[in-house]
């Protein structure tokens, strides 16, 4: 397992945000997170970044503690695309560039160029590479964002709500992106989102949370409609179009 | 993760030397500018007997004694004190996620004022005279320096402060900025009070901000400062470009946020009050510094703050001369010129929708 996490709690003042949670994410294995709002998932996700301390429990990044790794060795095994990517007058190569920040020591070397040319291709972004940040849609920003995250080389991906200001071309775009990476290139991969049809798409597996607590965590063929309705606590139905899972809310 | 290998970007390389290219053209404008400044005033000179006085053959002693005692000080106090106001403004900005920041904004130079002038009549680090053309007479730089700086790190502590509890409000920012700065230009009033007229005339006169008041000795203090400052805000240009990116963005880049936004907002106020003791509050010019560049330069932090310095140079200079020249003999406090410019810019900048 790449990504281990054992027994995160935390609380925010007295109130009791994350208890015990535990799960593993394998290589090339997309987890995606699901829940109600605020139950968590985006504290777990900075819990798991180290943007946040726990106040309990640990999170093993093929076998090393993260508590014991600085700030850029963490950052070198770790990688985080937030909800909203800031736009600027910067071009696109450069926000991605921005992803060798843990490597460049003084100045940018030839290899960090490399890299991020090496992800613009792969990503096939080669037409955006000298636009502004300000001069594109919300779809392309997100992939910039992704791209920036793969610059760092990570061994995990990290991905809070990617798709949530996005149409359904852009979503439709960005989640095939992540993806094609993340099976290409053997990163483990945790996700937070809403969209359920998406999550039983193309995640691997599905952890839906409860109260702060894992409710489930399980391959998505094993997702029920009972499973659901108890997490979101509306009646549903899970049914099949074309060979893909969909959840109806009845 | 492996990826095929990639290869240098030619087309990214080329867009790279064209920004170091504009640096190096807004530096030659800003020696061009020095040298224009230096050869016009109440008396006019030729630019080629400038450049032989500088070059150190004598000219007359007249030129020699108009260039190093008066001009020249004043030249190199508006570069500095744009250089340095501007870059001040960029990196707040920056580290604040809030484009209108400022010095000047943030209420940081008046409370820097207020503080050299609290040096000055309450702790004796200065005297009054009565002649306007050098209205206070600092005695001990240090102190004052150090006084202004401690007000100015009490503001900016404020200002942080109030960002780090409204996370992501650049209008409360603001609003706080003008509290502070309504504050402490009361407590300069306050000082103001007890001040006999000629002192009274001396303080106004002062807070209008001008560039001749400084000698080559606060001169020194305040480049060497500025300059020190400078080099570290550039060496952490890659810093404050992931936090441009969002602060979860750069946490996970393995930025230490907090203290890069410590040490930035208090070097900015370190530079902000050393100028702000030796020539008085400038206003807008950390405004319009940064802003200017970002738009002949983009957002870049590698460039900007390197563009901002040369831009924030150009403009105090261009204003301390258009103020030196436009009802020649008489001298406009270069303040008020900065503040006609600056003021309307900042209206733009909130009509149009700041971006940053």
């Amino acid at each position: 397992m790449i990504l281990k996490v054992k027994g995160i709690n935390f609380k925010y003042k007295s109130r009791s945000v994350l208890k015990d949670v535990s799960f593993e994410v394998g290589p090339g294995e997309l987890l995606a997170i699901l829940g109600p709002n605020g139950v968590g998932k985006t504290t777990l996700l900075r819990c798991l970044n180290a943007a946040l301390k726990p106040e309990g429990g640990s999170v093993f990044v093929d076998g090393k503690d993260l508590s014991d790794l600085s700030r850029s060795e963490i950052a070198k095994n770790l990688a985080y695309v937030a909800q909203r990517a800031e736009q600027g007058r910067l071009t696109a190569f450069d926000a991605i560039l921005l992803g060798r920040k843990p490597y460049i020591g003084w100045r940018v070397g030839e290899d960090d160029l490399k890299k991020a040319d090496a992800v613009i291709r792969a990503l096939k972004l080669e037409s955006l590479s000298l636009r502004f940040l300000d001069e594109m849609s919300g779809g392309e920003l997100q992939k910039v964002s992704i791209a920036r995250a793969l610059v760092q080389d990570p061994k995990v991906l990290l991905l809070d709500e990617p798709t949530s200001s996005l149409d359904l071309k852009n979503q439709q775009e960005v989640l095939r992106t992540i993806r094609h990476i993340v099976s290409g290139h053997g990163m483990s991969t945790v996700m937070t989102m809403h969209d359920i049809n998406s999550a039983l798409r193309f995640a691997d597996k599905i952890l839906f949370m409860k109260d702060g607590k894992i409710f489930s965590a399980s391959e998505r063929a094993r997702i029920s409609a009972s499973m659901i309705e108890e997490v979101y606590g509306i009646p549903v139905e899970l049914g099949e179009i074309k060979g893909y899972p969909v959840v109806l809310p009845v | 993760m492996h990826f095929e290998k990639g290869e240098i970007p030619v087309d990214y390389i080329k867009y790279i030397s064209r920004k170091n290219a504009f640096i190096i053209v807004a530096f030659l404008l800003l020696c061009f500018s020095a040298a224009i400044s230096l050869s016009v005033g109440s008396v006019s000179y030729m630019l080629k007997d400038i450049f032989k006085t500088l070059l150190g053959v004598h000219v007359s002693k007249t030129l020699d004694a108009v260039i190093f005692n008066i001009r020249l000080p004043q030249v190199i106090a508006a570069i500095v004190a744009g250089a340095g106001l501007a870059v001040a403004g960029a990196v707040m900005q920056s580290v604040l996620g809030n484009p209108l920041a400022s010095p000047f904004t943030l209420g940081i130079a008046q409370a820097a004022a207020f503080g050299a002038a609290f040096s000055v009549m309450v702790l004796g680090a200065g005297f009054m005279r009565s002649s306007t053309a050098d209205a206070v007479a600092i005695v001990r730089p240090g102190l004052t320096t150090m006084v202004a700086f401690i007000a100015s790190m009490v503001a900016t502590g404020a200002v942080v402060l109030i960002a780090q509890v409204r996370r992501g409000s650049p209008d409360v920012m603001i609003l706080a900025g003008v509290a502070i700065g309504s504050l402490c230009s009361a407590g300069t009033m306050f000082l103001q009070y007890f001040a006999d007229d000629t002192q009274l005339a001396s303080i106004v006169f002062w807070t209008f901000g001008d560039l001749a008041r400084a000698g080559w000795k606060e001169l020194g203090i305040m480049a060497a400062i500025t300059f020190s400052c400078i080099c570290f805000f550039v060496a952490n240009a890659w810093n404050y470009n992931a936090i441009d990116s969002g602060e979860e963005t750069a946490i996970s880049l393995g930025v230490n946020v907090r203290l890069v936004r410590f040490m930035g907002m208090s070097l900015a106020s370190l530079a902000t009050a050393v100028i702000i003791a030796f020539v008085g509050v400038i206003g807008f010019v950390g405004l319009i510094g940064p802003h200017m560049a970002r738009r002949l330069i983009g957002d870049d932090n590698r460039y900007l703050l390197l563009g901002s310095c040369i831009i924030g140079g150009i403009l105090l200079l261009a204003a301390d001369t258009a103020a030196r020249t436009m009802l020649a003999p008489r001298v406009l406090p270069v303040a008020v010129l900065t503040s006609f410019v600056g003021a309307p810019v900042f209206l733009y900048l909130l009509v149009k929708g700041y971006r940053r």
